[in-house]
């Protein structure tokens, strides 16, 4: 009954029409009005974003503004207490990951996530979990090999024993396994160094270009508002700002806040 | 066709081998005795292990369930023993309907397990731990209440049905079933749980369906192992199922590897074996029995030492996660086995690189 009610909101959050002068392609995944809470503990308080087909949306904000918490709701981690999500205008809010994944929803958890005690391709299988078509899935683990050569040379070996900037790059090929549609990615840049997070983008920007459309999160400002079509700023639980990533990265606020100009 | 033809390998070695052991131990009861209670063990501990091991999922109230699954199967062979199946001759009847207990008594252990999962199983670590603990031990208090189940007394006059045969067979049944789980994707996701629940979800894995699968197979064989228990112990008492009996199934595991069913059988024919071998050892040695009798008595101690030495010099238990069947000569060829390193990676040309 919510939920009817919370699509309803859904859609007439879509169709009012953006604040950005420039235009988004039509939205892949929509977000209106999200409230998410921990018990007592309030983390979102009405968020609402889109993300276009293809594109890549950026969404910074401090420590604890609550980007790991808009994630982990979309990909059905977690329930939402209130707000409408929809993917492709279907209402999503409140399903449990194993019904979104098949739907094209791929999530690189906060901290990697990968199972450090399995090697390079059991890895990869897993995130190839809800697929039966072997050839596919073979492929689609030649891609992202071609990706990150890396990773071929290392495919045997025990993920745990991979640097941090490698099992970064295995955590996003494993997301890519699942041949998702929407990538949502939790601070890929978290504590690597400055060549490896170049690499990174690079091959984000890369998979963006065969379609993917990318939700990433990021402490890093800078880098990610340099990727992103678009971008929103997230301050205690709510949206403060948005914008294109060159527009955002041009204004005073977001300079002094999160640059440290 | 092939699959099912190898499916049904282990049983055509395993039946006749059997049959040929039950035969050839005919004279021997002290052998059958100890045979089965290593048998009923090995059950246990590689039941246990589908959840602690493979899931990742600490339950110590294993002894619960076996609980159960004595004291249903056992009532059940009481009340049925009266009758039996017309149209068999009465020792096939017997087995028939001693076959039909050890099910149903698993059976329930099951629903026991799906009923004490589906809540706990949301919770982690010591937690869930706590919550099995404590259901093992309500279970036992209400037997020893329950007068259909002979209170503190426990129940009697089960018939003595359990064979060499029929208790070694459920062996091989448990392991079969373990190692097919751990092959299949089924086995894959439960790995993928143990490692990282956050991201086995991420990767689309039902986690609370999966672990709570896991908890009902076990249990299942948890009651299981109970029912062959109930049929050679003719009298099933509380105070076989504490938590001390629990408590030697997860030192059988831990000791063997968390993980590894090899490890689990291994670790429960020595810890099985370990307190016969000290009693002849001392009575041999000391001449009288008076110290060997106290052999039961320092039993649990002697386990917690062993684990602590275990820890110590092997954090990761006799076998780690791997298995017997996965090293040296019994390897076997994986039926799409990846190009290995070294093929592919002497061909680094081949595929354009995006990045160096
Ligand atoms: N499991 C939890 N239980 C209780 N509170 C939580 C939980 N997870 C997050 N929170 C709280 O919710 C708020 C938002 O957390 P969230 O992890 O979404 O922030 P974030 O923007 O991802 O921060 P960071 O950049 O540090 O990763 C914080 O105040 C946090 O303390
Ligand atoms: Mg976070």
């Amino acid at each position: 009954m919510t939920s009817a009610a919370a699509s309803t909101a859904a859609s007439t959050a879509a169709a009012t029409p953006a604040p950005s002068p420039t235009a988004r392609p039509p939205a892949l995944l929509s977000v209106g009005d999200l409230h998410v809470s921990y018990g007592a503990i309030t983390a979102l308080r009405g968020v609402s974003l889109s993300v276009g087909q293809g594109e890549i949306v950026a969404l910074i904000g401090a420590n604890g503004a609550g980007k790991t918490s808009t994630l982990r709701a979309v990909s059905g981690m977690l329930s939402p207490k209130q707000g409408s999500i929809t993917l492709d205008g279907k209402p999503i809010a409140g399903r449990k990951s194993h019904e979104l994944v098949p739907l094209g929803m791929a999530h690189a958890p906060e901290g990697r996530g990968i199972f450090l005690n399995l090697s390079v391709d059991e890895n990869l299988t897993l995130g190839a979990y809800l697929r039966s078509d072997h050839e596919g899935i073979e492929a689609d683990r030649e891609n992202g090999f071609t990706l990150f050569p890396r990773l071929r040379e290392r495919r045997q070996q025990r993920a745990g024993t991979l640097s941090g900037g490698e099992q970064q790059m295995l955590a996003v090929a494993r997301a890519l396994m699942s041949r998702p549609r929407l990538l949502l990615l939790d601070e890929p840049s978290l504590g690597l160094a400055p060549q490896v997070i170049e690499t990174i983008f690079k091959i984000l920007r890369a998979v963006n270009q065969t379609g993917v459309s990318i939700l990433l999160v990021e402490q890093n400002a800078h880098l990610a508002l340099g990727v992103a079509h678009h971008a929103y700023v997230l301050e205690t639980g709510q949206i403060v700002m948005e914008g294109t990533g060159k527009d955002l990265l041009a204004t005073d606020e977001i300079r002094r806040a999160y640059l440290g100009e | 066709m092939g699959g099912v033809i190898r499916g049904l390998l282990p049983f055509a070695v395993a039946v006749p081998v059997l049959a040929a052991l039950q035969v050839l131990t005919a004279d021997a009861p002290f052998l059958v005795i100890l045979s089965l209670t290593v048998g009923v063990n090995i059950v246990l501990a590689v039941s246990l292990n589908i959840v602690n091991g493979m899931t990742g999922q600490f339950s110590i109230g294993h002894a619960g369930f076996m609980a159960v699954g004595a004291y249903v199967g056992g009532v059940l062979s009481k009340v049925t023993s009266e009758y039996g199946i017309s149209f068999l001759p009465e020792v096939v009847s017997d087995q028939v309907l001693f076959a039909l207990s050890l099910v149903v008594g698993g059976a329930v252990a099951a629903l026991f397990g799906f009923v004490v999962g589906l809540p706990s199983l949301r919770l982690k670590g010591d937690y869930l731990a706590i919550v099995t603990l404590g259901f093992g031990e309500i279970i036992r208090v209400v037997v020893q209440n329950t007068e259909l189940f002979g209170k503190a007394l426990g129940l009697s006059g089960v018939p003595a049905r359990t064979t060499l045969f029929s208790c070694w067979l459920v062996v091989v049944v448990v392991v079969v079933v373990a190692k097919r789980i751990h092959d299949s994707s089924h086995g894959r996701a439960l790995l993928a749980i143990r490692e990282d629940e956050i991201a086995a979800e991420a990767m689309g894995v039902n986690t609370t369906a999966y672990k709570v699968r896991s908890f009902v197979v076990a249990s299942f064989f948890a009651g299981v192992a109970g029912g062959v228990f109930a049929h050679y112990q003719s009298i099933v008492a509380p105070s076989s199922f504490t938590y001390v009996k629990s408590m030697e199934v997860v030192v059988m595991i831990v000791a063997g590897g968390l993980g590894s069913t090899t490890g689990a059988i291994v670790a429960a024919v020595f810890l099985t074996l370990l307190p016969e071998g000290l009693r002849s050892v001392l009575l041999a040695v000391t001449g009288d029995g008076a110290l060997a009798q106290k052999v039961e008595q320092i039993r649990m101690p002697l386990y917690g030492l062993l684990l602590v030495v275990l820890m110590l010099l092997r954090p990761q238990g006799l076998f780690g996660t791997r298995e017997l069947w996965d090293m040296g000569p019994f390897r076997k060829k994986r039926a799409p086995s990846p190009p290995s390193p070294l093929s592919s990676s002497a061909s680094p040309g081949a595929a354009p690189e995006v990045v160096r």
